[in-house]
C-alpha cells in the first residue's frame, strides 16, 4: 500500500503526461503480482465495493469529528477521501500497512454492517497518504488526473507491446488482470478474446476547427444527437449467442435497452447512434426524437412496458468492425461502408437503420447545407476520410466532427458553489438566471466550465466579496455579474421554475462590464425551445 | 453582562477604536492607524499616523517609499492613544516586527493579534500569550484539517529532492515577505550553506532582514547567474512567478511552493506545484484553539478566514465568540 500511496500522491503532483506515463510504468514494472492488477483496475475504475460510499465515509467521520466541522472541511477540500484522510484520528501504534491485495481482499468481504467496524481497522493502520489511497481505491473515485486510457498507454510502454492490443484485450478480463500480465510482462499466449461480446474501442473524431477538407476524400454523414453505442452479438461454438450493448465508454447498458437483445440476426460488432422515435432528427417519417426524449430511457436499471412503447429505441448505424466473424477495422471506410449496406435488408427495421451519407459538390455546398438544415436537433456534421481504417481513438486527419456553433445567452450570476476537485475551495458551479417579464430574476442553467484558471480567481473573489446570502456550501450573490452562457439546445423542463433546461451549458465568457439588467429575457430563451 | 466592549467597534474596512479615533490594519486611508505587520492587506499606505514596530515602519517605507506619519513602538512598550487608551506591542510570530495590539481602556483588555503563528520561526520572536478580555483573532487556516507538520521535517523533503536532482534547481515559491525569508533561515539552521538564489522581487525584503540582524548566508540574484550555476541549488521566488516566463531561466525546475495551503491536494494541483511544502506563517487548527485555550479571553472576535468552524469550536466549548467579516483581508499566499 506504501508504494501505490505514493504513486498516487506522486500522480496527483506531477503535471506532464510523459510524467505520469512514467510513474505508472514504473510502478507496473516493479510491483507484483497480483498487488499491480489491482492497483491498475483502481487507476482505471475497476473496482467496486458495494460496501463502501462515500456516505459510509461521511458516517465514519461523523462518529469521530463533529458533524458542522466535518461538513466545512468537506466543503472546502473538495474531495470526501481527502478530508477523512486528513481529519482522521492518528493512531498511537506505528503504521502497519497492509499490501494492495490485502486491501482488496478485505474490501471485498466487507458487509454493509461489517464496513463500520473493518474499515477504520484497516485506516488506523496507515498514514494519510495511506488513508488517502485506501479510500480513493474503496470509492472509486480517483480523480488524480490519470484516465483510463493513459493507464493502458503505461501499460503498454511498461512491456512495450501495442496500446491497440491492449485495449482489445482489456475488456474480456476482470481485475487483477492476471491473463493481461501473464500475456505482456511473461511472454504467454495472449486472453482469447474471440468467443466473447466485447466491447471494442470506438473510433472518435477531433474537432475541424475551421480547416477545410476535400469531399473527395472525405465524405460527410450527420452527427446524430442521442448517444453513441456499440452493439455485439458473438455465437458461440455450442451455437448459443449473446448479444449486448455497449456505451461510449465501454459501460454494458444492455439492461436499459432489452429491445436490442434479439435484435440481431447475425454476429457482428456495429456502432451506431442510439435514439428513440420521433418526428426531429431525420423526418415525420422513420425519424427520431430530440434527446431530451431519449434522457427519459438513459440510467434506468429497470424498464416498464410503457417505457419500451412511449419511447422506443433503435440504432442509426454508422459503422461495421466486425461481421460474422470477420474483422472489418483494417478495411477503407468506403468497403465498410459497403458491408454495412450490403446488411441492411437483414436487419429489422424497426430497430435499425442507416445514417445517410450527406451529398454535396463541394465543400462550401456543404457548409450552406450544414447551416440551413433545419432540424434543430442535429449537432452538426462529422467528415470521415474515404480510406480511413477503424482505429480506436482519435487520430489526427482521419475523422472530424463539425458542431453547429452554440447558441447564446446573457445570464445574471445568481448562486455560487465550491468546486470539487481541481477546482476545490474555490466557487466555481454557478446557477444563472434570465430575467422574467416581472422583473424577477429565474435560474435557467447551472455551469461549471467554460473559464481559464485566472478567470476562475478572479470569479471567486467577486463570489466572496458579493455574497449576500449563504445557504451551506452556497452562496448567493448580489446578482451584479453577467456571463455570456453557450448552449446546443434549450428544452422544456418542469424541474426548473423558469420552465426551461439547457442542454450542455457552459461559461462562453465573462461580460465583467455589462450591467445586470440588460442580460437577457426568459422569452428570449424560450423562443429557442425545438421540441 | 456588564462588559459590552462599546468603546471598540469592528466596521466593515477595520477596526475602530473609538475614544482614541483611530484604526487597527485599516483597508483604507484614515487619519490614525494602529498596523500590526507589513502584509500589504494590513498595512496600506496613505495614513495620517501609523503607529507600528520599527521592523514593520521599515517594511512599509520599503513598500509605499515614505515614513510620514511614522511612530514607532518597541515590543513590550506602551504608549497612550487620545481617549485615555493604552495601546502595547507584543510579538504575534508571524513575520520581521509582527505584533499583537493589546489595547486597554476603562480596566478593559483588548487583543487584536493580526496575523500570528506559534511555533518557532527564527526571523521573529515567538508569540506572547497576554491575559485580555477580549481576543481578537485570525483563522485563515480555522479549518481542522490544517495541521502543518513540522518544518523540519518540509525542509527536510526540500533537501531530499535537490540531493536526487542534482542536475535540476528546486524553485520554490514563497511569499516574499516572511515566508521567503524564514524558508531561507530554516534552510541554514538545518545546515544548507550553499548559495540561494533570489527572484529580483525578493531582494530588498531579503537585505532588510539582514540589515534587522536576521542572517540569510550567501543570496545571489537569478538575474545576475548562468543556467548552469543555478543546477542543484534552490530558487525563491514569489508564488506568482512560479508558472510565470521568468522560470525559463532556470534549469529544469521542480517546482515547489512553502504554504499552508499545501496541506490540501488540489490546491497545490491548482497551482501546478510538485512539491508542496506545508510551511506556514498563520497558526493552524490545534494552535488556534489552544490560544484561545491559554489566553482564555471572556470572548473572542474572528477578523478574517474560516470563521465558520472557529465559531463552532467554541460553541462545541461552551466559549463566547463572533464573527467580524471584515472586508479587504485576503487568503494571501501564505
Amino acid at each position: 500500500m506504501e508504494e501505490f500511496a505514493a504513486l498516487i500522491d506522486a500522480l496527483v503532483y506531477t503535471r506532464s503526461r510523459n510524467g505520469k506515463l512514467e510513474l505508472i510504468a514504473e510502478y507496473l514494472c516493479a510491483t507484483p503480482d497480483p498487488d499491480r492488477g489491482w492497483a491498475l483496475a483502481a487507476l482505471t475504475g475497476g473496482l467496486d465495493f458495494p460496501a463502501v460510499k462515500s456516505s459510509t465515509i461521511r458516517n465514519l467521520m461523523h462518529e469521530r469529528v463533529d458533524p458542522m466541522l466535518w461538513t466545512l472541511s468537506r466543503d472546502f477540500v473538495g474531495d470526501t477521501a481527502e478530508t477523512a484522510s486528513l481529519l482522521w484520528p492518528a493512531g498511537e501504534e506505528p503504521p502497519d500497512p497492509p499490501s494492495v491485495s490485502e486491501a482488496v481482499e478485505t474490501l471485498t468481504a466487507m458487509t454493509r454492517a461489517s464496513v463500520y467496524s473493518e474499515l477504520p481497522k484497516l485506516l488506523d493502520r496507515l498514514d494519510a497518504s495511506g488513508r488517502y489511497a485506501l479510500l480513493k481505491l474503496a470509492t472509486g473515485a480517483m480523480r488524480i488526473g490519470v484516465s483510463t486510457r493513459l493507464a493502458k498507454i503505461a501499460f503498454a510502454q511498461a512491456f512495450d507491446v501495442r496500446v491497440e492490443d491492449v485495449e482489445e484485450y482489456w475488456h474480456g478480463l476482470a481485475p487483477p488482470y492476471a491473463g493481461l500480465f501473464a500475456w505482456a510482462a511473461e511472454d504467454g499466449a495472449p486472453p482469447d478474446t474471440g468467443s466473447l461480446p466485447l466491447f471494442r474501442p470506438f473510433m472518435l473524431a477531433h474537432p475541424l476547427e475551421g480547416a477545410v477538407v476535400e469531399l473527395d476524400d472525405y465524405v460527410a454523414e450527420w452527427k446524430w444527437d442521442g448517444i453513441r453505442v456499440q452493439l455485439v452479438r458473438v455465437t458461440s461454438k455450442a451455437g448459443s449467442s449473446e448479444t449486448r450493448l455497449y456505451s461510449r465508454s465501454g459501460d454494458d447498458i444492455s439492461g436499459t435497452f432489452p429491445e436490442f437483445l434479439d435484435a440481431l440476426p447475425l454476429d457482428a460488432v456495429l456502432d451506431g447512434e442510439l435514439l428513440v422515435r420521433g418526428v426531429h432528427q431525420g423526418g415525420e417519417r422513420g425519424g427520431a426524437a430530440s434527446f431530451n426524449a431519449l434522457q427519459q430511457r438513459l440510467g434506468r436499471k429497470t424498464v416498464s412496458k410503457k417505457m419500451l412503447a412511449e419511447f422506443p429505441a433503435f440504432i442509426r448505424l454508422y459503422d461495421v468492425l466486425i461481421l460474422e466473424g470477420e474483422d472489418l477495422r483494417a478495411l477503407p471506410w468506403t468497403e465498410r461502408r459497403a458491408r454495412l449496406e450490403a446488411s441492411m435488408p437483414r436487419l429489422p427495421e424497426t430497430r435499425f437503420d442507416l445514417s445517410p451519407v450527406v451529398d454535396a459538390e463541394h465543400f462550401d455546398h456543404l457548409a450552406e447545407i450544414r447551416a440551413s438544415a433545419r432540424d434543430e436537433a442535429i449537432e452538426g456534421l462529422m467528415l470521415k476520410r474515404r480510406d480511413s481504417p477503424y482505429i480506436a481513438g482519435r487520430k489526427t486527419g482521419l475523422w472530424y466532427k463539425w458542431k453547429r456553433d452554440p447558441l447564446l445567452i446573457d445570464c445574471v450570476l445568481m448562486y455560487a458553489q465550491r468546486g470539487s476537485g481541481k477546482r476545490s475551495s474555490f466557487y466555481s458551479d454557478y446557477t444563472f438566471g434570465c430575467w422574467s417579464d416581472e422583473g424577477e430574476l429565474l435560474p435557467v442553467a447551472k455551469a461549471y466550465s467554460g473559464f481559464t484558471d485566472e478567470e476562475l480567481r478572479r470569479i471567486d473573489r467577486h463570489v466572496r466579496t458579493h455574497t449576500v446570502n449563504r445557504f451551506g456550501p452556497v452562496r448567493e450573490t448580489d446578482r451584479s455579474l453577467v456571463f455570456e452562457v453557450a448552449f446546443d439546445s434549450v428544452h422544456a423542463s418542469k424541474r426548473h421554475k423558469s420552465g426551461l433546461a439547457m442542454r450542455f451549458p457552459r461559461i462562453h465568457r465573462v461580460r465583467w462590464e455589462k450591467p445586470a439588467h440588460e442580460a437577457d429575457r426568459i422569452e428570449t430563451l424560450r423562443a429557442l425551445v425545438r421540441d | 453582562m456588564a462588559q459590552d466592549f462599546a468603546w471598540i467597534r469592528p466596521e466593515p474596512h477595520g477596526i475602530h477604536v473609538v475614544p482614541a479615533d483611530c484604526w487597527i490594519d485599516p483597508s483604507k486611508p484614515v487619519d490614525h492607524a494602529l498596523v500590526t505587520h507589513g502584509h500589504a492587506d494590513h498595512a496600506r499606505g496613505g495614513h495620517g499616523r501609523t503607529v507600528a514596530t520599527p521592523e514593520t515602519l521599515a517594511i512599509m517605507k520599503l513598500r509605499y517609499a515614505t515614513s510620514d506619519g511614522a511612530v514607532p513602538v518597541a515590543y513590550g512598550e506602551t504608549i497612550r492613544l487620545p481617549g485615555k487608551v493604552d495601546a502595547t506591542y507584543i510579538p504575534a510570530g508571524h513575520v520581521l516586527g509582527s505584533a499583537q495590539i493589546l489595547l486597554e481602556h476603562a480596566g478593559e483588555r483588548v487583543i487584536v493579534t493580526g496575523d500570528y503563528k506559534r511555533r518557532p520561526d527564527p526571523t521573529c520572536p515567538p508569540f506572547e500569550v497576554t491575559p485580555c478580555d477580549v481576543f481578537i483573532t485570525e483563522a485563515t487556516f480555522g479549518l481542522p484539517v490544517f495541521h502543518h507538520p513540522p518544518t523540519e521535517a518540509e525542509i527536510g523533503k526540500l533537501l531530499d529532492r535537490l540531493a536526487v536532482h542534482p542536475e535540476r534547481c528546486v524553485l520554490v515559491g514563497a511569499y516574499a515577505l516572511g515566508k521567503a525569508q524564514r524558508v531561507i533561515a530554516e534552510l541554514r539552521a538545518a545546515g544548507h550553506r550553499q548559495p540561494v538564489y533570489l527572484h529580483g522581487a525578493m531582494e530588498k525584503m531579503c537585505r532588510l532582514y539582514e540589515d534587522f540582524g536576521v542572517d540569510l548566508g550567501e543570496l545571489r540574484l537569478v538575474a545576475d547567474a548562468g543556467k548552469d550555476d543555478m543546477r542543484g541549488h534552490i530558487v525563491v521566488c514569489p508564488p506568482s512567478a512560479l508558472n510565470d516566463r521568468w522560470s525559463r531561466r532556470l534549469p529544469a525546475p521542480v517546482t515547489a511552493m512553502a504554504s499552508g495551503w499545501m496541506r490540501v491536494r488540489q490546491r497545490a494541483r491548482q497551482r501546478n506545484v510538485e512539491l508542496p511544502l506545508v510551511i506556514s506563517d498563520h497558526a493552524d487548527w490545534n494552535e488556534l484553539t489552544r490560544t484561545v485555550e491559554e489566553v482564555d479571553p471572556h470572548e473572542t472576535w474572528i477578523t478574517h478566514g474560516r470563521e465558520e468552524a472557529l465559531l463552532r469550536w467554541h460553541q462545541l466549548h461552551q466559549r463566547r465568540a463572533r464573527a467580524l467579516a471584515l472586508v479587504g483581508y485576503e487568503d494571501e499566499d501564505d
